[in-house]
């Protein structure tokens, strides 16, 4: 617990592995409390079994840490009672109703008055008159949406969020991003693991885990500034341009963004020599820009791809 | 500020009665989920009244108009006579009348007629002179259910009507001899049989089964993840998902002695209280070991498949199909370790010897005793985390 009042997540060197093929590896983290931190990577890269391991549903091969001031290894009864745990997949009864499931889950967690909270959660989510409807017969964001009211219901200091948005449209994802600065506004800390760029802009703070290995982590500007990778936008007559130009030296990715193309590479000179012919070509319009966040991502997925695979 | 979250401090986590409310959540849950699954809801009373009625009619039913072929060597009107009173058994139904003797034969071996009756040449003029011949039924061994009763009844039925159709005022001698094979009249005493047993049977297939599902269902349909991220220990979900279907198993229990007592007569000699407290214990043993299942098995079709592991050995070495003291030994040592086998003694003998509590220590000791292995194991299995 020493000095740990403003650390919420403090791990170090978590590894794990299933039959033989290391999943996570070697990882260390920090999380401040009240932040919201966005856990990034590829699918299989270790963000599930992470979170796992933080909320005691699985012990590390090796590492140690604490979550909430308390040991994850020993502590976990008490970790469970603090952390909210909202799953990949819907975990909810499915036929059980709206209330039913919220009345479940503050008997389990020993709140006083469970119908009470229940009913007030139901009030919070907007879900009055829906009370008697079935959990599994909810469009994909309502189910979201009272998924994260069921972990939120015990009143959580920590809320782990496994990919919550999945499949949830735009103006629903939306909602729920508001929903959880505002949770954070009151002092909760969120973990959230997701795919989408535009989501890895809205946290405080972001990690990149790819393969098992944390790769890149920090605020969004330093993780794009560390990358230290130049980027150029390419528009005009782009046609087969994107073929010629990958595996020039120099040139670590082309990418298309719509009309434009993204070619990138952390040597600036190798890239700017590799680019030079194509430079002057009439119809196309090069542009020196700042790297996306999306840019950086994939720069680091295709370096660990090599590294790790 | 959030609005879905819940406003004050971090309520106080109440330990006090933590394990009963837990429990009770868990089991309350399940009663819901129960309820909702129809299908499952009808089987709780489907699976008791089909199998009682298929099995004890299937077994009990006295088969009427068997398929008969009469070899007629003689036409008198004695042989008529005889004749006549074997179908007004309503047992026999005269399909074919041969001459011969291998189309008879050949009548019996191809399983158009279950029967042959076979009237001798000079049947009645033997009978006359007090020769007592003999008149043969020949039976088609291979369904001896079938052939039993009816050959069970010829004897009384057919000398009841000659004596008094032909031989008023004559000494009420047999003047003929029936030969059959079969001699014994099982109906009464299988039924007897029978029906106590099938409560136990029945009650072992339906509760593995329920339980069996239990764990494996949370896993596949991933609600297991958010259990265990929540605290519950294995114990409080192991009672919240045996204790709904005691009752379920209960009602089945109910409904089979109920039928049994009066569709089949089937006396209850015995407490009826004893027998209920013992019916729940029997159904909680099998609901332990379905749940022990539960937690060995990685899906519910492995889990379904375990249950009929259980269940095949449970039918043939409890005592219910075959007589338990005719086993071999070391069928009645894997016999002594299944529930069904304590339990068929215990309510055979509740129900048709009267019998109490002393005389079945033993059983209810071993019912009690293989129940807590399962729940052991069934609790050290329980995966608290993923791993």
């Amino acid at each position: 617990m020493n000095g740990g009042n403003d650390i919420a997540i403090d791990v170090k060197g978590l590894t794990k592995s299933f039959g033989g093929r290391e999943v996570v590896h070697d990882l260390s983290m920090q999380v401040k409390r009240g932040s919201i931190y966005g856990f990034l990577g590829p699918n299989g890269s270790g963000k599930t079994t992470t979170i796992r391991i933080l909320c005691g549903l699985l012990t590390p091969d090796s590492g140690e840490g604490t979550c909430l001031g308390y040991d994850i290894l020993k502590d976990s009864e008490k970790i469970k009672r603090r952390v909210g745990y909202m799953t990949q997949r819907f975990s909810l009864y499915q036929d059980l109703s709206v209330r039913e499931n919220l009345e479940f889950v503050a008997r389990l967690y020993g709140l006083a008055d469970a119908r009470g909270a229940a009913r007030d959660m139901i009030r919070r989510l907007g879900l009055s008159g829906r009370e008697e409807q079935l959990a599994g017969e909810l469009s994909g964001g309502w189910k979201q949406r009272l998924a994260l009211g069921a972990c939120t219901l015990p009143n959580p200091q920590l809320l782990l969020l496994d990919e919550p948005t999945a499949g949830v449209d735009p103006k629903a994802r939306r909602d729920f991003w508001n929903e959880i600065h505002a949770l954070a506004a009151d002092g909760l800390t969120v973990l959230v693991s997701t795919h989408y760029m535009d989501e890895a802009e809205r946290c405080h703070e972001i990690a990149y885990i790819a393969y098992g290995h944390l790769l890149a982590r920090g605020t969004v500007d330093e993780v794009i500034a560390k990358s230290a990778l130049a980027t150029y936008t390419v528009t005009g007559e782009l046609s087969g341009l994107a073929a010629e130009l990958a595996g020039k030296p120099g040139v670590d990715m082309v990418a298309p963004f719509g009309t434009s193309l993204h070619v990138s590479g952390r040597d600036v000179a190798a890239l700017e020599a590799s680019i030079a012919p194509w430079r002057d070509k009439s119809g196309l319009h090069w542009q020196k820009s700042a790297p996306s966040l999306e840019d950086v991502f994939i720069e680091l997925m295709g370096r660990s791809r090599d590294n790790f695979q | 500020m959030s609005t879905i979250r819940s406003t004050g401090p971090l309520r106080e986590i109440r330990d006090r009665f933590g394990f009963w409310r837990r429990s009770y959540a868990m089991m309350a849950k399940e009663f819901i989920q129960l309820r909702r699954d129809r299908v499952s809801f009808a089987m709780i009373v489907a699976i008791p009244v089909m199998q009682l009625l298929l099995f004890g009619y299937a077994i009990n039913t006295t088969p009427h108009h068997l398929p008969t072929a009469v070899l007629l060597q003689e036409d008198s009107d004695l042989a008529r006579s005889v004749l006549k009173a074997l179908e007004n058994t309503a047992y026999f139904h005269f399909i074919y009348e041969v001459h011969d003797v291998d189309d008879f034969d050949n009548l019996l071996k191809s399983g158009k007629v279950l029967f042959g009756v076979e009237i001798p040449r000079g049947f009645e003029r033997a009978v006359r002179r007090g020769d007592k011949p003999a008149l043969l039924v020949a039976a088609d061994a291979t369904d001896p259910v079938a052939a039993s009763s009816a050959l069970g009844s010829l004897g009384m039925i057919v000398q009841t009507a000659l004596q008094h159709d032909l031989y008023i005022g004559d000494p009420p001698a047999l003047p003929f001899e029936i030969r059959a094979h079969a001699r014994y009249n099982p109906a009464a005493e299988s039924r007897l049989n029978i029906v106590p047993g099938l409560v136990g049977t029945i009650l072992t297939m339906t509760m593995l089964i329920f339980t069996a599902l239990s764990v494996t269902r949370e896993i596949e349909r991933g609600t297991m993840e958010s259990l265990l991220s929540m605290p519950i220990t294995p114990i409080e979900v192991m009672i919240g998902k045996i204790v709904p279907y005691i009752l379920v198993g209960f009602i089945q229990a109910f409904l089979i002695v109920n039928i049994g007592v009066f569709l089949f007569g089937v006396p209850v000699l015995g407490n009826l209280l004893l027998l209920a407290v013992l019916s729940t214990l029997f159904i909680a043993a099998n609901l332990a070991i379905g749940y022990t299942f539960s937690t060995i098995a990685q899906n519910q079709l492995q889990a379904i498949q375990m249950s009929f592991m259980f269940f095949l050995p449970s039918i043939l070495l409890s005592g219910f199909m075959f007589p338990f003291a005719g086993m071999p030994a070391w069928a009645q040592y894997v016999g002594e370790c299944l529930p069904l086998t304590h339990y068929i003694r215990i309510v055979r003998a509740i129900m048709l010897k009267g019998a109490t509590m002393p005389n079945l220590r033993f059983d209810t000791l071993a019912l009690a005793a293989l129940m807590l292995v399962a729940m052991t194991i069934a609790v050290t299995r329980f995966r608290r985390t993923l791993d």
